[in-house]
């Protein structure tokens, strides 16, 4: 494509109108740049295509998906890389995984894909591999050594012993708040696999993990949540710059956990609240940003989004792609040590007590 | 029968009226918004209509404001599909009814002008439209013309040599703000509360707008009036469709463009794919890209044809591009960026015909077509 374009009209593209131009998406860059090492990758996820019958999918969950990879071809210049953050089905069957994959496809950036349970549960994860590879590796890139776990696992005895078929076990997992379900785990394969991984790794090397669930406990009561979470942070815990980004509790978050930086990204299928809407009380959730507006039921891809991710020097910049809603940013602050809010950090969050 | 709309001001004669003064709408509108750096003044009103209507500020001497926003035609070109300006160059738009944008959040169907004081200036310099170099001749003739001269002296209280193109759009502005009309038949029933105001078709065609044709979410109705746009921009299938496989060329290339100084104004007026790109031309914003500014539905009946492209001769054309969900044809490809708020609607034939019925209550009476042509609607 053209070489006129900087990062900042990349920004522009992304729908971070004007103001953009001034935040520290772009001075983290200038203070901090080894432009060599910087680079930009999308990052859609949790579309939920969902079959019907026959050739008939829910139209809702297609069109979030077409519109997000759509845009994501007209980022300028284009992503190194399109990453998948999991649920690409919502019932993880073989036609709802064809017809998302047949919408990827069309991406024109290398595409990697991560597991989400919705894709997991139905065949563990068979049909996913023939399309997409193995469930979990890592690569690197520009001086970033990326990981990709499987983290919606859980245990042996849930897993194989306790339903009577396929179909139920899927439909168990796939209820948000279904006391059915069970807490979701990277396990100790993977966790001895990441070790030796990153045992290769120097210290000093920018380290970034996708999972599909956040590597953090922030509520067990909807399995946004990773059982084996301070295990695998600890294998983080000696990399001076680590950020893990998840999927799966579609809306914005992020945290910081030591030298870990937490972001979640948008679904392109539909919202979920905020746990702590429901608090009415004082809470010690991890940090979370203002809560989005409540989506216009009449507008579907209100609420939705996907998003661009910078890596200035291997700490991340995410700009949320939101529909009906001013762009957000959430990037790291070398001067604060954590992710924060380009726009929103400084609002005061009040307690929700409001009862409905 | 016409009524005209500068006799309500008439009344007003030699009044100042107090900045930012809301002056009462008819029945179905608010107050109109009026800017308090830009007070009502008969004498200002006056000036402007005498502005809108002059053909001098054009480059040939044979187009003004009225040429394309004609008070015989609801202040639009029907039955033209894109305006005609100098040497019957085309653009790529439908001019948009003057009629109510007093209420306007914003101006141009990609709402690239924040009022009607900055909308005013740009088509005396777009080159299909009144295609002058720049503002001088307008200035030239104002300052020399003695009817003018007095008018800008009676409306501002300056002389001549200064007057500016700050004053020249203030006063089409101000001429545009008493071009308002409600009082439809709809406005009658539903505000007004008569009961006979309104045919059955078209009440049966209300439940519809409501209901399932999902029309009110974007065409607004308020408890005490109704001004039918949500002032957004929402990308419906049209203009886009045609495009779509270009897209991933024409948007980088049109922000490229854009980031090295092109003018937005001229270029979507006359580009046809670059005027495609709607909103998304103005604010770099993927979220708007195919996106044109909801239109009022008030005296829709008699500005065929329709959309931002006049591409929809009927009404019933209309409902069915919705009914479709975004493609004028059925079966046709749905556009990637289509908002999130069209689907498919499946209206039975009587309720597709009963939303063409609503719609042709909404025609205001200063506007409605005299009883022997009512029938040749397009």
């Amino acid at each position: 494509m053209s070489n006129h374009y900087d990062r900042r009209s990349f920004l522009k593209a992304a729908g971070s109108v004007a103001a953009i131009g001034a935040l520290p998406v772009t001075m983290v860059e200038l203070a901090f740049a080894k432009p060599t090492e910087n680079f930009t990758f999308a990052y859609i996820s949790d579309a939920h295509i969902q079959h019907i019958r026959g050739t008939k999918f829910v139209n809702n969950w297609d069109r979030g998906l077409i519109r997000a990879v759509a845009e994501a071809n007209l980022m300028t210049p284009p992503p190194d890389f399109v990453m998948f953050g999991g649920d690409l089905a919502q019932l993880g069957t073989q036609p709802e995984l064809d017809h998302g994959a047949g919408m990827l496809a069309k991406l024109n950036a290398p595409l990697k894909v991560v597991m989400g349970e919705h894709d997991y549960y139905l065949d563990l994860g068979e049909y996913w591999s023939k399309l997409f590879g193995p469930q979990y590796y890592s690569f690197d890139h520009k001086g970033v050594h990326f990981v990709v776990l499987n983290s919606i696992l859980t245990t042996d005895e849930w897993t194989f012993n306790r339903w009577p078929t396929p179909e139920q076990r899927m439909l168990e997992m796939a209820g948000l708040d279904n006391p059915n379900g069970s807490p979701f785990m990277v396990g100790e394969k993977q966790r001895d696999w990441l070790a030796k991984d990153l045992a290769k790794v120097t210290k000093d090397t920018p380290v970034v993990v996708f999972s599909h669930s956040p590597i953090q406990k922030i509520y067990k009561g909807w399995n946004f949540w990773t059982d084996d979470a301070e295990q695998v942070q600890a294998l983080l815990k000696p990399f001076d710059k680590v950020n893990v980004i998840y999927g799966h509790v579609h809306q914005i978050q992020y945290n910081q956990i030591g030298n870990i930086s937490f972001n979640s990204v948008m679904a392109t299928a539909w919202p979920w609240p905020y746990p702590q809407s429901y608090a009415q009380a004082e809470q010690y959730l991890p940090k979370l940003t203002i809560p989005m507006n409540r989506a216009d039921p009449f507008f579907e891809r209100d609420a939705t989004g996907w998003q661009m991710v910078n890596v200035n020097t291997g700490r991340v910049d995410l700009a949320y792609n939101l529909y009906n809603n001013k762009p957000r940013v959430v990037g790291f602050d070398p001067k604060l040590g954590h992710p924060v809010d380009k726009d929103l950090q400084s609002v005061a969050l009040e307690p929700n007590r409001t009862h409905y | 029968m016409t009524r005209h709309h500068t006799s309500f001001w008439a009344v007003l004669a030699g009044a100042v009226l107090p900045a930012a003064f809301a002056l009462a709408g008819p029945l179905g509108l608010p107050p109109v918004p009026v800017p308090a750096n830009n007070p009502m003044t008969a004498e200002k009103i006056a000036l402007g209509s005498t502005l809108f209507n002059d053909k001098r500020f054009s480059s040939t001497g044979e187009v003004s404001c009225a040429t394309c926003h004609d008070p015989g035609k609801a202040f639009t070109d029907s039955p033209l599909k894109t305006s005609e300006g100098i040497n019957k160059l085309t653009g790529t738009r439908n001019a948009p009814t003057v009629v109510n944008a007093a209420y306007f959040a914003t101006q141009f169907w990609d709402g690239r002008s924040a009022d009607l004081e900055d909308q005013s200036q740009h088509p005396f310099v777009n080159p299909v439209e009144m295609g002058l170099k720049d503002h001088e001749p307008i200035l030239k003739i104002v300052r020399t013309d003695p009817a003018y001269t007095g008018m800008f002296k009676s409306a501002f209280g300056v002389e001549p040599a200064a007057i500016t193109m700050d004053h020249v759009k203030k006063a089409i502005a101000t001429f545009e703000r008493t071009l308002v009309a409600a009082d439809s038949p709809f406005d009658r029933w539903y505000f007004g509360g008569d009961k006979t105001a309104m045919s059955e078709a078209a009440v049966r065609g209300f439940k519809v707008f409501l209901e399932d044709g999902r029309c009110v979410s974007c065409h607004t109705i308020e408890q005490d009036h109704a001004l039918f746009t949500d002032q957004r921009f929402h990308n419906v299938g049209v203009g886009i469709n045609r495009i779509q496989d270009k897209v991933p060329e024409i948007a980088p290339r049109f922000l490229e463009a854009k980031a090295k100084g092109m003018d937005v104004d001229k270029a979507v007026l006359s580009d046809p794919n670059s005027s495609e790109l709607g909103r998304f031309a103005v604010t770099d914003g993927l979220d708007e890209l195919g996106a044109f500014k909801t239109p009022t539905l008030r005296n829709v009946a008699v500005t065929a044809p329709f959309m931002h492209d006049g591409s929809l001769a009927t009404l019933r054309d209309v409902v069915v591009h919705y009914n479709n969900g975004g493609v004028t044809n059925k079966g046709d490809k749905v556009n990637d960026f289509l908002s999130g708020g069209i689907r498919e609607l499946n209206l039975e034939e009587q309720q597709i015909a009963d939303l063409v019925a609503f719609m042709e209550a909404l025609t205001s009476p200063q506007h409605a077509k005299p009883a022997a042509t009512a029938g040749v609607q397009p």
